[in-house]
């Protein structure tokens, strides 16, 4: 017990060398699972869970609208709104915005658009239906509600 | 000898950082699933026909402003028998007289109110579509999510034969109605 020599060391510090490479496996994950957002959200989105969820098929051929309270409710009030392409629109331009995304497709393809309907939980049930009326006389009949997966205990799998 | 001299890595961990900063504000996690559905025609586009459905041949459910639930006149609190009320009125296949004929003659109503929240909308049109994707698989002997897996890539030959083996003489007739406007 009596055997030291001279001063023991009093501060030990963790090594800090690895933490670049653990910073780099939390950048890899995040470049594969993710990809670049191309429209700023300007509603909340609160998605729903469901179980019985269908994929999209091919990413040419969804075209997103987003509906949602606006997140700035000071500038734009708090009934929910409907955005298209980084802008809130009507109604009425819907029809209008399908004819564009159908002119971005090859003819053949036009009727296999299908519109994803990115819907706030909280929105109410009277502007989708006006949206739906207006993509039923645009022909844009094939929709998908978005939904988070819901883990269901009470079905069989 | 001097040793080589070495390029300080002392700020590897910041370029690591900054990279994954941007990456963390840039990017989105993707998500491309949801509830698929067809809508019907336009409403001028069809002739006002008023074709006769049998009171037996159609399950009315309902949902009000409150997001309260009506099954076939009945409220229900608790929805976790509504999956199993509507697949007994599909395959009924005339067994029970106030039931429906058959799955092709069988026809699920879906009525909401303007003031409907979203969520609960989608919470019954889940067990709805859950219903008819659970006969389908079991008609297709696979399981439910192989199905809606198949569903989703028919371009695949195996796929398509448990799409169309399931499928087989049950249409999946969900009709989501204009929704009321009594709500606030």
């Amino acid at each position: 017990m009596g055997k030291f020599k001279g001063k023991v060391k009093l501060n030990q510090s963790i090594p800090t060398s690895s933490m670049p490479d653990v910073v780099f496996m939390l950048l890899f994950f995040f470049m594969v699972t993710t990809e670049l957002r191309k429209t700023s959200l300007l509603v909340q989105q609160h998605i729903p869970n469901a179980s019985q969820l269908r994929k999209l098929q091919r990413k040419s051929l969804v075209a997103n609208l987003y509906i949602g309270e606006p997140r700035s409710t000071e500038q734009f009030g708090n009934e929910a709104k409907v955005q298209a392409d980084d802008v809130f629109i009507e109604s009425k331009d819907i029809i209008l915005w399908v004819s564009r995304q159908k002119d971005m497709l090859a003819e053949a393809e036009r009727e296999q658009l299908t519109v994803s309907l990115k819907v706030d939980g909280e929105a109410k049930r009277g502007i989708i239906a006006d949206v739906e009326t207006e993509l039923r006389k645009a022909n844009a009949r094939k929709i998908l509600y978005a939904a988070l997966e819901k883990s269901d205990p009470g079905s069989k799998p | 000898m001097r040793t080589t001299p070495e390029i300080p890595s002392a700020s590897m961990a910041d370029i690591a950082f900054l990279l994954l900063t941007f990456f963390l504000m840039t990017t989105t996690i993707a998500n491309d699933r949801g509830l698929m559905i067809q809508l019907p025609p336009p409403p001028e586009a069809q002739p006002d026909v008023e074709v006769k459905i049998q009171e037996r041949n159609m399950f009315k459910i309902q949902v009000n402003s409150s997001d309260n639930l009506l099954v076939e006149g009945n409220p229900m609190a608790d929805v976790s028998d509504l999956k199993d009320d509507i697949k007994k009125f599909i395959i009924n296949r005339g067994v029970d007289p106030a039931s429906s004929d058959s799955p092709e003659k069988a026809i699920v109503s879906y009525k909401t109110d303007r003031g409907t929240s979203h969520k609960r909308f989608i919470e019954i049109l889940d067990i709805i579509q859950g219903a008819y994707y659970d006969l389908y698989a079991e008609q297709a002997g696979v399981t439910n999510s192989r199905f809606r897996e198949a569903a989703s890539d028919l371009s695949d030959p195996t796929n398509k034969q448990i799409w169309e083996k399931g499928k087989n003489g049950i249409p999946m007739q969900v009709s989501i109605a204009e929704p009321t406007k009594i709500g606030n």
